[in-house]
Parts: structure tokens; C-alpha cells; sequence
């Protein structure tokens, strides 16, 4: 029960199908990496588990520690323990980072539960002191005039801050320098543990490099066509993709 | 005629009753004769003037049926007010200056005021007080400026019926830090109110009036035509800040005034947040020069309301500047129309005017009307005027979304930050 079942899920974009019976399973506990060049689906995937309307889920179940969320609205997903790092955050002007992710917790809170501003705080600047965000960035829009590492950061904030049970890292690594790149995977690090399962989208290796996967798994034309431990990510790096297209090959040949 | 003032269900006519105003003036007739004059010379013009029409420019894209039923509306009667919560609710902040409550143009609790603005000569009265206490004084600003923006009739008939108000006059150089409040509330069913706000602020002093204009009846369908007029002396700061929440089936009026000498920083915000129907006429009139006249509104409809608002920004002085930002968040059917004019007469030169009117569009059906003008007579200005519309940014709702944050409170926190 304590897993993320993704089970043949087929998923369009208007008419065009791009995930065609993608299947992947990632238990609690563990960090799984998800490769593979572009255009393959990768994104897709992300959006399609978060609840995003552009993309239609035509078949398919996806269990969350036994509840299907497919169907479910995108609030509903994420407040189910479902959190996605997107690639390209928005920004929300008008918002602070403090308002916002205090609406999210508050989202959260059962009937008759408080919210208590003070632990809040506490809290949050723990974390940003941890991920060496300014605390003046509370009072600031929701990524507004963010620098591209400010943005990554900021997405791993909220994810400390939500605690969910699994999260979606898409691309996070995308723009982002090296000193941005330990940070974002020293503050994910912290979070790994027995109660997170991590899907971490990446399209290079360098990413694995500080957050070392449990699972690697290479995906193409919708789904998932070879997995294997960290080690793989490391092959691809050196070989390429063009090979997994050649290995696919050989047996329609 | 009745000659006491318990008034009951029976006797209480509609506006539309011809003797309704010699009812008026023998129920509450104030003092002076001049302000009975002025009443009656009212009822003369309102009874004169015509309705507006839908080919009236000043109502242009208004929806102008509501017009037909004021004169189904009663004037308020005298009676005691049943509303245990009504004095906590009318707290609203714990430093002022002083307090005055109405309750259907009654005043519902005594009057509160700092004994030592009293001792510097600061008047915050009644309007009734004000009459018998300063009539010279009343006598010199009541009603001495109009909006000009197309409500002539109903301000008549505001002067005509109204019975009570507030006066905040301020002396030379004095300076009141903490606001003054007025509570404005409505209460029985089909009644028609006259809430007057007059506030002077002479050379070199300070004031800020805050004033709340809400229903104890949710259900209760009411009539309100108030009025507010400031009148600002030489480096002068009076602030005037109205939040305007009626219940929904109120049909309201706000028709208002700014006057300001030289050097004057001056400030009205009106907030609307309730009514069924709300039209709002602000004119803005800077005789003195180096003044900055701010002239705000934020403007929250919901449901199926109309706020249908008119502004006047006009400089008499040289190098005087006026910023006037009009912010509308339209959800769900509602409306609002804005129209505004800058008009800059030839002698002032070097003036610096701004008008702005941003919409955000929450919903597909609401409908925004934006009638921006400038009619400029001097040959050395800066002026500009804007409307923009916008609609919610899908992939912000998403983001929001994506975070548990359920759609409404969405919503909500991108209207707070679009204000």
C-alpha cells in the first residue's frame, strides 16, 4: 500500500497520444530517476499525475498508497500527498511566498485543527536558512523576478513545507549553476527518508550525482523501455541515448 | 398631521407620496431658515428634474431601470434600534478621535469625542448638533459644490430628505492623528436613507474620516443616496475613506466631492464591496496650486452587481497634481462602468494629472466598461488616462492548484494581489 503505482496510464494532448501504458511503480522510502531525451513524455508524465486538464488521462490508474487519483482535481492531488517540482514555476504576482504556502498548509488543515502563525515561521526560516534563501524573500512574490536558482530553490521550500508523501521533481536541474544544483539536491537529500518517495525527471546525469537514486529508469515514446540501478545513469551519460534506441531496435529487427 | 414623532408603519410614506415632504419637514424639520429653504428649494428641483435616460451621456451603458423604483421606497422612520452587536460592531478600531453611529439616519449610540480636539475648537457632530450649534459655519460649506456627473435629481432629493449627518470641521493648524469614525448602518425593509458627510479641514490642518456604510439586515431591500464633500483649506491633509458594503439588495448612491486649496494633500478611497446597485460620482476640484489630490477606489462585485462609477478631475490652479486609479476584480455576472474625465482649464499649466482604470476579469460573463477622457485648455501639461482588462493566468490558477489551494481561495489571494 505504502507505494506510488502508475498502471498503464495512457495519456493525450488533444488527439495525439504521448504516454502509451506507462507503468512504474515507486515505494515509499525510495528515490527513482526517470531519463530519457527529449520529447519522450517525460514532462507529460508530471503534469498528467498532477492533475493538469490540458492533459487527458484516456486509461490507466494512478495509486496513491492505494487511492486512485486519477479523476481528481488538481488541489485534490496535491493535498492527497502528491507534490510536483515543476520545471518552469509561475510567477504570482501580487502573492508572497509567505501567503502562499501558508493558503497551502491551511488548505490542509482538518476541521477544528489551528493554524499557528508562530511555528510557521519558525519553520519556514529554518528551511530557507537551510537552503540559504533570504528571509526577506518571505515578504516577496511568489517567484517574481526569481532567478532561475531562486526559482528551484524556492519550489524545494515549498516541498519541505508540505511534507508530502511522494514528489515530482521535473527537470529541476534545468538552469540551474552548480552551486544552485547542491543546494536544490542537499535540501532534497534532508527530506529523503522511510516517508518520501521521490520521481526525480531529469534529462542529464549530473543531477544523480548528488541525489543518488535508488532505481534509474530510461523511458521512450511513452514509456519505460529499461531500468536499472544508478549505474545506468552513468551509461547513458557516456554512451548516449542513441543507444537504447539501437538496443530497442535490434529485437524488431 | 401628526404632531409627535412616534411614527408607525401606517403613517410612513414613499418617496413618491406628495406629501411626504411636509411630512418630513414637520417630523424633523432642522434648524435655520435657510436650510428649510434649501430643503424645500430641493424637493422643488428633484420634483423638476427629469429621470435620467438611457441616451444621457453622463449614464451611458448603465443599466438605469433601477431608477424606477426609488419612489417606491419609504423615508426612515424614528424608532429604537434592536441590535445588541450594533455598538461592538461599530468599534471598529480602538484609537480614534471620536465616533458617531446611525442607524436608518437615527443615531444609534451617543457620541464619542476626544475631549481635547473639543478643546481646540474641533467640531465632530451630528449634522442636527452642527445646525443648532455652528449654524454659520454649516451654513458657509453645506452643499456648496455638486459632482456635476449626472445624479442632480437625486442629489436634490438627498438635500430634500435628509434629516441627519456628520460635520467634522478642523481649525487652522490643527492637527487630529487618530481617524474619526462613522458608521453608517440600514435596518428595516423598503427604506430610504440620507447618509451627509461634510468634512472641512482648514489651512494647515490634519484630518482622516473613516466611514463604514453597512446593512444589520442582510435581507432588508433599502434605498441609500448619501453624500460626502470635502473642502480643504492651504497645506492642508484631509483623508476621507469609505467602505461601502450594503447588503445585496440595496440600491445606492455615493455622490462626493473634493475641493482643495493650494499646496493640499488630500485623499478619498471608496471601497465597494456591497449593494445590489451602486453608483458612485466623485469630482475632484483643485482650485490652489502644488496641491496632490489622490482619488481612489477598489471595487470588489460579485453575483450579479453593478458599480457604475463617474469621476471629475478638474484643475482650476497651475502645477497642481491629481492621481486618480480605479481597481475593479468583476467575478461571477456582474458589471462596472467607469467613466472618468480630466478637464485642465487654461490657466493651469504644469499640471500633472493621472487617471487609471485596471479591470481583472475573474469570469467570463462579467463585462467591464471603461469610458477614459481628458479635455485639456492648457498648452503645458502632463496628463494621461489608461484602461487595461486582464484576465486570471491560467497557469497561475494551476500553480495554485498544483499546492492544495483550492480554487475560491485561489481566487481570492490573486484578487489581494491585483489590489
Amino acid at each position: 500500500m505504502s507505494e506510488l503505482v502508475i498502471k498503464n496510464l495512457n495519456v493525450s494532448i488533444g488527439d495525439r497520444p504521448i504516454l502509451k501504458d506507462f507503468s512504474l511503480t515507486i515505494p515509499k522510502g525510495e528515490v527513482h530517476a526517470l531519463m530519457g531525451p527529449n520529447g519522450t513524455g517525460k514532462s507529460t508524465l508530471a503534469k498528467a499525475l498532477s492533475g493538469h486538464e490540458d492533459y487527458e488521462i484516456t486509461s490507466g490508474e494512478v495509486l496513491l498508497d492505494g487511492e486512485n487519483i486519477v479523476g481528481m482535481e488538481a488541489d485534490g492531488i496535491s493535498r492527497s500527498g502528491l507534490f510536483m517540482a515543476f520545471q518552469y514555476p509561475s510567477e504570482i504576482p501580487g502573492v508572497t511566498i509567505a501567503n502562499f504556502i501558508r493558503a497551502a498548509l491551511t488548505a490542509r488543515l482538518e476541521e477544528g485543527q489551528n493554524f499557528s502563525a508562530p511555528a510557521y515561521y519558525k519553520e519556514l526560516y529554518q528551511h530557507m536558512d537551510e537552503l540559504k534563501i533570504d528571509r526577506s524573500f518571505t515578504s516577496r512574490a511568489v517567484n517574481e523576478g526569481f532567478s532561475g536558482g531562486e526559482k528551484k530553490r524556492c519550489e524545494i521550500l515549498q516541498m519541505a513545507m508540505l511534507k508530502p508523501k511522494y514528489a515530482v521533481m521535473d527537470e529541476t536541474d534545468s538552469g540551474l549553476d552548480i552551486d544552485a544544483l547542491r543546494i536544490v539536491a542537499e535540501g532534497v537529500n534532508r527530506m529523503r527518508g522511510p516517508d518520501l518517495g521521490v520521481l526525480v525527471i531529469t534529462h542529464y546525469q549530473r543531477l544523480l550525482d548528488y541525489i543518488v537514486p535508488d532505481k534509474v529508469h530510461v523511458m521512450w515514446d511513452g514509456r519505460i523501455v529499461k531500468t536499472g540501478g544508478p549505474e545506468l545513469a552513468r551509461e547513458l551519460e557516456s554512451r548516449g541515448y542513441d543507444w537504447v534506441k539501437e538496443e530497442l531496435a535490434e529485437p524488431v529487427a | 398631521m401628526t404632531t409627535t414623532i412616534e411614527s408607525t408603519e401606517s403613517e410612513t410614506l414613499r418617496i413618491g407620496d406628495a406629501a411626504v415632504f411636509e411630512q418630513r419637514q414637520q417630523q424633523f424639520g432642522m434648524a435655520g431658515d435657510w436650510f428649510a429653504a434649501l430643503q424645500i428649494e430641493n424637493w422643488k428641483r428633484y420634483l423638476e428634474l427629469p429621470r435620467p435616460t438611457r441616451v444621457s451621456e453622463k449614464w451611458r451603458f448603465a443599466n438605469i431601470r433601477f431608477l424606477d423604483e426609488l419612489e417606491n421606497f419609504c423615508v426612515a422612520p424614528l424608532r429604537a434600534v434592536d441590535e445588541p452587536s450594533l455598538l461592538e460592531r461599530s468599534e471598529r478600531l480602538s484609537k480614534v478621535s471620536g465616533r458617531l453611529t446611525f442607524v436608518d439616519d437615527n443615531l444609534a449610540a451617543p457620541r464619542t469625542m476626544s475631549p481635547e480636539l473639543e478643546s481646540k475648537g474641533v467640531i465632530f457632530a451630528t449634522l442636527v448638533d452642527a445646525l443648532a450649534r455652528y449654524p454659520d459655519l454649516v451654513k458657509k460649506h453645506f452643499m456648496k459644490h455638486s459632482p456635476d456627473l449626472g445624479s442632480d435629481k437625486y442629489e436634490a432629493l438627498h438635500v430634500a430628505l435628509l434629516r441627519n449627518g456628520v460635520f467634522v470641521y478642523v481649525p487652522k493648524g490643527v492637527v487630529v492623528e487618530d481617524p474619526f469614525i462613522v458608521n453608517y448602518w440600514n435596518q428595516a425593509d423598503d427604506v430610504a436613507i440620507f447618509p451627509h458627510t461634510t468634512v472641512v479641514c482648514e489651512d494647515d490642518a490634519k484630518v482622516t474620516v473613516l466611514e463604514f456604510q453597512e446593512s444589520l439586515n442582510p435581507d432588508a431591500a433599502g434605498l441609500v443616496i448619501a453624500n460626502a464633500h470635502m473642502i480643504a483649506g492651504d497645506r492642508a491633509q484631509p483623508t476621507h475613506d469609505i467602505v461601502q458594503n450594503w447588503n445585496r439588495k440595496t440600491l445606492s448612491f455615493q455622490l462626493n466631492t473634493n475641493t482643495v486649496g493650494a499646496e493640499t494633500n488630500a485623499r478619498g478611497l471608496i471601497i465597494n464591496l456591497g449593494s445590489r446597485q451602486a453608483r458612485q460620482e466623485v469630482h475632484g476640484r483643485i482650485l490652489g496650486s502644488n496641491s496632490n489630490v489622490e482619488m481612489y477606489s477598489l471595487n470588489v462585485p460579485r453575483g450579479e452587481q453593478e458599480f457604475d462609477q463617474r469621476t471629475l478631475q478638474t484643475h482650476v490652479a497651475p502645477k497642481s497634481r491629481s492621481d486618480l486609479l480605479y481597481k475593479n476584480a468583476l467575478s461571477d455576472d456582474t458589471r462596472t462602468i467607469f467613466s472618468g474625465l480630466i478637464i485642465v482649464e487654461p490657466d493651469a499649466q504644469q499640471t500633472d494629472a493621472y487617471q487609471k482604470n485596471n479591470n481583472l476579469m475573474l469570469s467570463e460573463s462579467a463585462e467591464a466598461n471603461s469610458l477614459p477622457g481628458l479635455e485639456i485648455g492648457a498648452n503645458d501639461v502632463k496628463c494621461s488616462h489608461g484602461a487595461t482588462s486582464g484576465r486570471i493566468d491560467e497557469s497561475e490558477l494551476f500553480y495554485f492548484l498544483a499546492r492544495g489551494i483550492p480554487k475560491h481561495k485561489a481566487q481570492e489571494l490573486m484578487v489581494f494581489g491585483f489590489f
